[in-house]
């Protein structure tokens, strides 16, 4: 099973232009929002009543909320009448004709990753044309996904084909009011991806956005949803290693994942916006809401994530679990360099009975970054047995940079066991000089370091995402020495 | 082959070698014994290169090449090889990836191929087993948990790996049983070649006997006080450092 979806990644990999290619209208709008705006929206996504009914209650709420200034990052306040809430792609001829128009840095990049040559133009966004050959990308792995009874497609889609599962379940694990970002994206949400995995049914493949090549398109405001009903397995991927470039500065994604009795998810993302120049112009600042619900008895979900992008990062994948036995797991890697800001963590709510949490936090400073952990461990009155494991590692590289954690912990339950690690290293001048002295050049053993550091995290990363990430922190952490 | 003139180094303002001068032809052993805090390891890491010492004078030549305007990771590239008295961890690294990527860093210089994971796994084994230690050591990380003697094996596993034209070995006889030092004296007389030269750095007579060195030294505060064959560290063994005229404290040191 493993080659075949293998196969299909490395056939996406070539084929790039097939897939989930969701037919849009070619305008965009003005800059600014309002009422009309999301009809006008709405309207142009063909979508049912019910959805617009529930964005226009998003953005009411939107309207009375103010903008968090609680986390431990800095930015210039986003002007959310200066930008465009739908635009078409581009047209071919507004992109650039080839790679010589490119940014060589950028080309480099992609070479040091290993990106294939027709990829890095897609990237990069120059004009592909795109003729390729007759075996369609979108059958062959599509075909085991029908057979299996697994919907995989732009929520977009699934609104027009099942908007009774996508009313029953979009917004019952963020709720529209849930903050800022996420009632912004509820409002105004352009496209994103909808998974559903019917009972007892093990996803024949490794879900990836590779798969959706439109997944380029989505924009600023993408949504996520996924529903694994009783019995079910699924492992989703999100992202890809290569730096993201995108005009859209802001960045406000919602990622819902439900689950029934006895269902898994495993949800990798690796995250690698594009995170500004040596002096943080120009990054993206990133604001999701990521949140998994298990509902049902004995479900698990995992989030592990690598995060090495943007200029500023917030985001708390969380764990609601409601059903009893039920397992949150956080797995977390995330790097920062030069002037970038990242404030992430996790939240894990144990309702029901015996539920267990475990959140691994691997943060690592390089340059004048900051990187701060926040989590928060809640046992409500019934989480009766519950547990909990933390631990959080930071490593400094250089000294002008910082970490900072802020672990949180409320339990309203005396038999709930909580457990707390946290560590801060450097990278000693004695482990370096050992490299060094065995041949290694500086900046590979600075990468050699930091991939043992996240090691425990790494190996939760599906096989050939851990060996990308690994490459990544590579190619993150340049310029890191000397 | 190796020829160290005037050295004198520091530390943190601490004047610590005072004008060391040495010379080894390829193929010799050469043992360098001396009281604690004489100076030998602070030798060895300004010979391999640590940016953590000054060298105020001298200079150190090996195959023409002068060393001290190379960086670390090109002396070693040259063939420098240190074991180290006190080797550190590095969590998290496995032992392979950790020699590979060192061993892939010398082909290279060499403008060789890049050995393959299968390739360098068949070589690592072969080694390991030379040094005797489980290749299940090769898949923990680096030094991580390694006993003493364990990480003092691993370190003459790295020089047999490596083949290095200069090995400088730190202490690597100290804290190791019977059987280990057995294994790690044949370690290092496998890695005696006409093309090589070894330093040695040791306190006890005892290794000496398993490993037979052309020259003795001994070094103390920072210069090298006496040269001699191998009878020297017998007579050392049997006198202790006091007849060289050493301070007395250092004696009780030792
Ligand atoms: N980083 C350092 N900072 C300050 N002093 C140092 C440093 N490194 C070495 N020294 C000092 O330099 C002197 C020589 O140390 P060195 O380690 O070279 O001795 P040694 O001959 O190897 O001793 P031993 O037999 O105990 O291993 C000692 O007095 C030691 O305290
Ligand atoms: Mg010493």
């Amino acid at each position: 099973m493993a080659t075949t979806d293998q196969e299909v990644r490395e056939l996406i990999k070539r084929e790039y232009e097939h897939g989930f290619v969701t037919e849009i209208e070619s305008d965009t709008f003005e800059p600014g929002l309002s009422e009309d705006v999301i009809r006008r929206l709405s309207n142009l996504k063909q979508e049912p009543e019910f959805m617009l009914e529930w964005r226009l209650k998003a953005y009411r709420r939107w309207l009375e909320m103010e903008e968090p200034e609680w986390a431990h990052v800095d930015y210039p306040k986003v002007k959310y009448n200066d930008i465009s809430y739908y635009s078409a792609p581009k047209r071919p001829e507004d992109m650039p004709q080839s790679l010589d128009e490119v940014d060589p840095e950028l080309l480099r990049t992609y070479e040091k990753l290993g990106i294939p040559l027709h990829e890095r133009a897609k990237l990069a966004g120059v004009a592909v044309d795109a003729v390729f050959d007759s075996v369609s990308v979108a059958t062959t792995f599509k075909e085991p996904l029908e057979k299996a009874g697994v919907i995989f497609c732009p929520i977009s889609e699934a609104l027009q084909k099942y908007p009774e599962l996508v009313k029953k379940y979009l917004g019952s694990v963020v709720p529209v009011a849930d903050n800022y970002f996420a009632a912004l994206n509820s409002a105004v949400f352009s496209d994103g991806s909808f998974v559903y995995i019917p009972k007892g049914v093990r996803c024949p493949l490794e879900l990836s956005t590779y798969f959706r090549i439109n997944a380029a398109n989505t924009g600023q405001f993408e949504r996520t949803l996924i529903i694994a009903d009783e019995g079910s397995y699924v492992s989703y991927l999100e992202g890809c290693t290569a730096p993201m470039r995108d005009e859209n500065q802001l960045h406000a994604a919602v990622v819902e994942l439900v689950l029934l009795d006895d269902a898994q998810i495993k949800y990798s993302t690796v995250q690698n916006w594009y995170p500004g120049d040596e002096t943080g112009k120009g990054g993206i600042y990133n604001f999701v809401t990521k949140r998994a619900a298990c509902n049902g008895k004995n479900s698990k979900v995992s989030w592990t994530q690598v995060e090495t992008g943007s200029a500023i990062t917030w985001k708390y994948p969380s764990c609601i679990l409601r059903g009893d036995n039920s397992v949150g797991e956080f797995y977390s890697v995330a790097l920062t360099h030069n002037y970038q800001q990242a404030d992430t963590g996790t939240k894990m709510i144990h309702l029901g009975k015996n539920t267990r949490s475990t959140v691994i936090s691997k943060g690592i400073s390089a340059g004048r970054s900051s990187n701060a952990y926040r989590g928060l461990v809640k046992f409500n009155p019934g989480a009766e047995g519950a547990r909990n494991f933390t631990q959080c590692d930071s490593l400094l590289i250089g000294d002008r940079c910082g970490a900072h954690t802020f672990p949180y912990i409320e339990s309203k339950n005396k038999s709930a066991i909580v457990e707390h690690e946290a560590t801060t290293s450097k990278v000693s001048e004695e482990q370096m000089f050992l490299c060094r002295q065995r041949g290694i050049e500086p900046e590979q053993a600075v990468s050699m370091i930091v991939n043992g550091f996240c090691k425990e995290v790494f190996k939760e990363l599906p096989m050939e995402f851990a060996v990308e990430a690994g490459k990544l922190l590579e190619v993150s952490l340049e310029g890191s020495v000397g | 082959m190796l020829s160290i003139k005037n050295l004198h180094a520091c530390v943190e303002g601490k004047q610590i070698l005072n004008g060391i001068n040495l010379e080894i032809k390829a193929g010799e052993v050469h043992a360098i014994m001396g009281p604690n805090g004489s100076g030998k390891s602070t030798l060895s890491q300004v010979l391999a290169g640590n940016e953590a010492f000054d060298v105020t004078a001298g200079e150190v030549f090996l195959n023409g090449d002068n060393l001290l305007d190379l960086a670390t990771e090109e002396r070693a590239r040259e063939g420098v090889f240190l074991a180290f008295q006190y080797p550190v961890e590095i969590p998290g690294v496995s032992n392979l990836q950790f020699l590979r990527t060192a061993v892939n860093a010398m082909r290279k210089h060499h403008s060789k191929e890049d050995m393959n994971a299968a390739e360098f796994m068949k070589l690592a084994k072969e080694v390991s087993k030379q040094v005797d230690l489980d290749p299940a050591f090769l898949k923990r990380g680096v030094n991580e948990g390694f006993s003493g003697g364990e990480k003092k094996r691993n370190e003459i596993m790295q020089a047999l790996l490596l083949q290095p034209k200069l090995a400088i070995l730190d202490e690597t006889d100290s804290g190791l049983d019977i059987d280990a030092l057995k294994v790690v004296s044949d370690g290092v007389n496998a890695l005696r070649a006409p093309d090589r030269c070894i330093i040695m750095i040791t306190h006890y007579q005892r290794l000496l006997d398993h490993i037979v060195p052309d020259y003795v030294h001994v070094l103390a505060d920072g210069k090298i006080i006496k040269s001699g064959s191998a009878e020297l560290a017998l007579e050392l063994e049997a006198k202790g450092y006091g007849w060289l005229g050493i301070k007395d404290e250092a004696v009780a040191n030792q």
